[in-house]
């Protein structure tokens, strides 16, 4: 079981309750997709996706971003239990979509750039800490039930 | 770094104090992004320009070359967080990319 302190619970809380999912998830999916361009062999019916500018103004990767931070609010709701509120998604990515799992962490890692550059001198690196290890936690109980 | 990635304070256990903010930490950070300018300066031979410092990571320091990605990605945080409208995703992968050049130079003496 993880264990969360009070300041890791309340930062998290505090970061999604400030974030707008409809502006934050569409930037750190299209920020995953520019920077780490091979994310994009799993988007192949996504349309145009050939350039930056395509694909931060392509609606079906805005529309999958705040599908994937929404995914996230599982997590905010239940981290005592991220482990078992994941498995059924694990299973997905890992049966159904077959993404490799060191891809979590990319787009984590842009996510919390995305969330960094909105959140200015609130985003200390103690709020950092608390984000990244939530996201960690998630990242490993996406990739449990891979085999 | 030191605070999101903990593992990284055992290079640092030489410092009274590895607080953000503190008189070493502040210190040392200035120092590397001054060794990240000198790549800047370098950047079309980045092997060449870095020679030096890699035989210091490398056979003074014995840094775990892993941690100079730990180190990119939390580069990349401060700059997101300091110039959020410049650091655009292209911007970001074109930095993120030379970061990984200056990660692979900075690796180059090890073995």
């Amino acid at each position: 079981m993880v264990e969360w302190t009070d300041f890791e619970r309340d930062t998290i809380q505090d970061i999604f309750s400030k974030i707008d999912y409809d502006t934050v998830g569409p930037a750190a999916l299209a920020r995953c997709l520019v920077v780490y361009p091979w994310c994009q062999r799993y988007f192949g019916n996504f349309g145009n996706l050939y350039n930056a500018a395509a694909i931060k103004s392509n609606p079906m990767v805005a529309k999958h971003g705040t599908t994937i931070l929404h995914g996230l609010d599982r997590a905010v709701k239940n981290m005592d239990d991220i482990k078992n509120t994941y498995a059924e998604l694990s299973v997905l990515h890992s049966e159904k979509l077959h993404v490799d799992p060191d891809n979590f962490k990319l787009l984590t890692d842009c996510l919390t750039i995305v969330v960094a550059g909105q959140m200015g001198k609130d985003f200390t690196g103690e709020v950092q800490a608390a984000f990244q290890k939530f996201l960690a936690v998630v990242v490993s109980s996406l990739g449990r039930q891979y085999h | 770094m030191l605070t999101v990635y903990p593992q990284t304070k055992t290079y640092f256990s030489h410092w009274s104090d590895l607080s953000i903010g503190s008189g070493p930490v502040k210190a040392h950070g200035k120092k590397v992004m001054g060794g990240v300018a000198d790549a800047v300066a370098s950047i079309d031979d980045l092997t060449g320009g870095l020679q030096a410092k890699s035989e210091l990571h490398a056979f003074k320091l014995r840094v775990d070359p892993a941690n100079f990605k730990t180190l990119s990605h939390c580069i990349n945080v401060v700059i997101a967080n300091m110039f959020p409208k410049d650091f655009t995703p292209e911007a970001h992968v074109s930095f993120d990319k030379f970061l990984a050049c200056v990660s692979l130079a900075l690796s180059d003496k090890y073995r």
